[in-house]
């Protein structure tokens, strides 16, 4: 078996991030983001390694930029990325730190790391598709999925795109919501709530169910934008 | 690189009339009308506001459907949504009051732009005290300053309303980050967008040092300067600034002393004329802004020039004293 295939499954994704964190804390359930990030990649978006600039590809943001050896690991299994890039992450000559930087990293739409950009930046990103009437060799609009916190949440600048998104009604847009209940103060009524009220379809979901999830991103949910909210165990 | 306006001088003395009463410089209505045109030869021109100069671009928004995209009064996402619009390929026109453009939205230029290696044409109105009756939550004189601290901005500062019709014909192909800073004033003639410093007045081989001024400070400085052997450079570009005409204009000059009349915060290009000149003994005087008080003042703009210093009796008393005439 070439060596090639031979960490491109789930089931290898914790020896991935091992080769970056050491071998004591790559449980899956350390990471938060793990199981939204694979089954994106590995079931709901259109695109590749070949298509990485595609114009008409699926993009997907991961704003949560913090944490990012889940992300990592998915774009090393799917091939974006060598394999051997993981060792030696944050050394000076790695394109790899603790935020990454889509210049340096094959396969990142943005960089990102200070919380509250992804969501205005994939907003902008839809719509410049849109505005191009850009069209996936399948004939759909090509999807923009921004992944952020329930504590990002908390900075302001999501709310100016998701209100904003949700009057312009940019049906490509997707938002996952990972939600370990880590925002300080809370959101009473839920997350998804905030997303509805400004005119989103909104689903919540296990974040750890890999159907569940797939039918969360991929269950048809008309021309508003849509809010996935992937409720995870708080991380201690 | 440097250019001499042909006939601008008589025998040393500028031909220029005295500078009309400041008044509206057209600068605006030039924007919005050269964006609209250049929409309609370029399907990457796209324009984001945050509820300024909606109007203006009406008719545009309804020709070109998705290519206006008015996010309401939203200024972090409006610069966000730019920098997402670039990485689709398309070249986003991004307009304000600059202290909602450039102050409010910082990090945003700093990430969603310049992080991102996104590139977009910022087009700022009422930046230092264009908004004199507004006050301080609408005047923005540390925009150049700010957008200083961030590797790759080319900006543009013109002077007529014709200038920013020539810079944004130059910025829109492209796609790198550009601001464009519209003035309320104006000088009563265009100079050609040369990026570069432009002689507008040759001071004799013993002229006492070179004059820098900055688009709309060019009538006032010309007139404050008048009866001083000075050469005196015109720039509409401050960024990348022509570190090498001035060394070459301070070499031709009789002493190596430099006074630049910037219409922001004064010492903004301070850095510049530095390294242009480190190759010998030099004096700077940096006109601007004061940067050591808050003018808790409403009034017209020339009444904020005259506070500051910047109305032609100021900068001709500020030139006297460095000059030591």
């Amino acid at each position: 078996m070439p060596t090639t295939a031979a960490l491109t499954r789930y089931a290898d994704l914790p020896a991935l991030i091992g080769l970056m964190e050491g071998d004591e804390k790559h449980s899956v359930a350390a990471h938060s983001t793990l199981d939204v990030l694979w089954v994106l990649y590995d079931r709901v978006l259109a695109v590749a390694p070949e298509t990485a600039d595609d114009p008409t590809r699926d993009r997907f943001l991961l704003s949560k930029g913090h944490g990012p050896a889940a992300f990592y690991a998915v774009l090393a299994a799917k091939g974006f990325l060598d394999v051997s890039a993981l060792r030696g992450w944050t050394t000076f000559d790695s394109r790899l730190g603790h935020h990454p930087d889509r210049v340096l990293v094959p396969g990142a739409e943005i960089g990102s790391g200070s919380l509250g950009h992804g969501l205005p930046l994939a907003l902008g990103t839809a719509l410049g598709l849109r505005a191009q009437g850009l069209r996936r060799p399948d004939g759909a609009e090509p999807r923009t999925v921004v992944l952020i916190g329930d504590g990002e949440l908390d900075e302001g600048s999501n709310h100016e795109a998701i209100a904003a998104a949700g009057r312009l009604g940019v049906g490509s847009l997707t938002t996952v919501v990972i939600d370990n209940g880590s925002a300080l103060h809370g959101w009473p009524g839920g997350i998804a709530r905030r997303f509805e009220t400004e005119g989103w379809a909104t689903r919540e979901v296990h974040g750890r169910d890999h159907d569940a999830l797939q039918e969360a991103f991929t269950r048809p949910w008309g021309a508003r934008p849509l809010a996935v909210v992937a409720r995870v165990r708080p991380t201690a | 690189m440097i250019r001499t306006t042909a006939g601008s001088t008589v025998n040393g003395i500028p031909i220029r009339p005295r500078p009309p009463e400041p008044g509206p410089s057209g600068m605006r209505e030039t924007f919005g009308a050269v964006v609209s045109e250049e929409m309609e030869r370029d399907p990457r021109v796209a324009v984001v506001l945050a509820a300024i100069s909606s109007g203006m671009f009406r008719r545009a928004a309804a020709r070109h459907p998705g290519r206006v995209i008015d996010l309401g009064i939203r200024e972090q996402a409006m610069i966000g949504v730019a920098g997402g619009l670039a990485l689709t390929g398309l070249r986003p026109v991004v307009h304000s009051y600059a202290p909602f453009l450039v102050e409010r939205p910082f990090e945003q230029v700093k990430l969603d732009l310049g992080h991102q290696e996104a590139g977009a044409v910022l087009v700022g109105i009422g930046g230092s005290y264009d908004a004199s009756e507004e006050g301080r939550t609408h005047q923005a004189p540390g925009d150049v300053a700010l957008l200083d601290t961030l590797p790759g901005w080319t900006i543009h500062v013109p002077g007529h309303a014709d200038e920013v019709r020539d810079a944004l014909r130059d910025a829109l192909p492209g796609d790198d980050r550009v601001y464009l800073r519209l003035s309320g004033t104006a000088n009563r003639a265009p100079m050609p967008l040369t990026k570069g410093l432009t002689v507008v007045r040759s001071g004799s081989p013993r002229a006492a040092g070179v004059v820098v001024a900055v688009g709309p400070m060019l009538d006032r400085t010309l007139e404050a300067t008048a009866d001083l052997d000075v050469t005196v450079a015109y720039t509409a570009t401050v960024r990348p600034f022509d570190r090498a005409g001035l060394n070459t204009l301070v070499a031709a000059a009789g002493n190596a002393d430099v006074m630049l009349v910037e219409p922001y915060l004064g010492g903004t290009s301070a850095h510049e004329v530095a390294e242009a000149l480190s190759d010998r003994r030099h004096r700077q005087l940096g006109l601007g802004v004061a940067r050591d008080l808050e003018l808790r003042a409403y009034g017209t703009p020339a009444d904020h020039a005259r506070a500051h210093g910047l109305d032609a009796e100021g900068i001709a008393r500020s030139a006297r004293d460095f000059f030591l005439a």
